[in-house]
């Protein structure tokens, strides 16, 4: 995770800088925003400095109701070394004492043309996404059918290659050998590619191939959500693999439980067709349908139907 | 050849998870190992045969193995058997 600065706000919105142009390096230490209305009216004791803050029509239409005494109070008293940046909301006509204040202590002052509810739930999703907790896995990343498989095993077991078969089968690659992982929210896990390897796929004997020009736009894509996880390993004779999926494995990936299934790996297996199943499987039991569980009811009855044929001179022998 | 009579007395019969059991335990042997109930017969080692039968609780079940390791196969899956299924 790199450091978030106000000069990155104003890159990803629409906001215009209107002073304080020298603080634009400042950084952002949480993603909480303020909307400092009781601080207008004097009360500073629990100002949350280190915020953004955002000011609507309710503050600023206070604000015309203050003396010129309190209005430069107010303004030098919000702005403090540690705050990260002023928005204005709604394309309001900024107050001159604001725009000096800012200046003086070089706290950038900038303007949204949007309602201040609007902009203050898109600068929160911007800053929570930069702030959410984060991990980088060893692995593999495919959107396949939509469902974001993400690939595990050792090294040289045969993701790549499993990856290059999934693409060359119209799926889609989001990040090789290293998959960067956030978590959004409490039950979200988004991964993509560190910025230097997209799109890129190394195969043992060729080297790196770039999926994007061989492939084409839709072979590739900058993110997505992980749905299921799958681990490659190599057969082992002695353990017992999972016959028939009525059991479903999880693995925790930061704070999030994904499922999970373990696939052994065997010369001959065509893996791509298997994982490929495995995620359309997946969606069907998403959708409702699983046909384990199905079996198992089937099974259920045709016992139950059994019971009632057997010959009772040879229940008991 | 070797060849065991067995009556399954669980409740549930010879279903899913006991079949699993039964699969994996008969696939730990190098012999050939079979399941006879109702004059059908199966592959111990294939789960979607041994499953196919629908073995009630009650009923009579025969093993047979054949191989070099046939005396441990039964053995062993009479032990399988007596812990999770019958006798």
């Amino acid at each position: 995770m790199g450091k978030v600065q106000t000069k990155d706000l104003l890159k990803q919105f629409n906001l215009e800088l209107i002073a304080g142009e020298e603080g634009l390096d400042r950084e952002f230490i949480m993603s909480d925003i303020s909307r400092p209305g009781i601080e207008l009216t004097g009360y500073f004791r629990y100002y949350p400095k280190a915020r953004l803050q955002v000011l609507g029509k309710t503050e600023l239409s206070y604000f015309k109701e203050l003396t010129n005494e309190e209005r430069i109070d107010r303004c030098h008293r919000m702005c403090t070394d540690v705050t990260p940046c002023i928005v204005v909301s709604r394309g309001m006509d900024v107050p001159k004492e604001l725009v000096e204040a800012c200046n003086e202590k070089n706290v950038p002052l900038m303007r949204s043309p949007y309602k201040t509810t609007r902009v203050v739930s898109r600068l929160t999703n911007f800053l929570e996404a930069k702030f959410a907790p984060f991990t980088a896995m060893h692995g593999v990343l495919v959107d396949i059918h939509g469902v974001g498989v993400l690939i595990t095993g050792q090294s040289g077991v045969g993701k790549s290659e499993t990856a290059l078969e999934l693409i060359k089968r119209g799926h889609r690659l989001v990040a090789d050998d290293s998959v960067e992982i956030r978590q959004e929210d409490y039950d979200r896990l988004i991964g993509s590619s560190p910025q230097l390897i997209e799109h890129l796929l190394e195969i043992r004997g060729l080297g790196i191939i770039n999926v994007m020009t061989l492939f084409g736009a839709s072979a590739v894509r900058s993110h997505k959500k992980i749905d299921y996880v799958i681990n490659l390993e190599l057969w082992d004779e002695k353990k017992q693999y999972d016959r028939l999926g009525i059991d479903e494995e999880t693995i925790k990936i930061i704070d999030v439980k994904v499922p999970k299934a373990i696939i052994p790996v065997r010369p001959g297996r065509n893996l791509a067709v298997i994982i490929e199943v495995a995620a359309m499987n997946f969606r069907l039991k998403r959708m409702g349908v699983n046909a384990a569980e199905e079996f198992s009811a089937r099974l259920t009855t045709m016992i139950d139907r059994e019971k009632d044929n057997i010959p009772l001179d040879i229940d008991m022998d | 050849m070797k060849e065991q009579k067995f009556t399954i007395t669980d409740d549930t019969g010879i279903h899913a998870r006991p079949a699993t059991l039964l699969v994996n335990k008969a696939g730990q042997y190098e012999s050939h190992i079979e399941m006879h109930y109702n004059g059908k017969t199966v592959n111990l080692k294939s789960i979607m045969g041994v499953m196919s039968l629908g073995v009630p609780k009650g009923a009579n079940i025969t093993i047979t193995a054949e191989g070099a390791d046939e005396e441990q196969a039964i053995a062993g899956i009479a032990e399988s058997i007596r812990e999770q299924l019958g006798e």
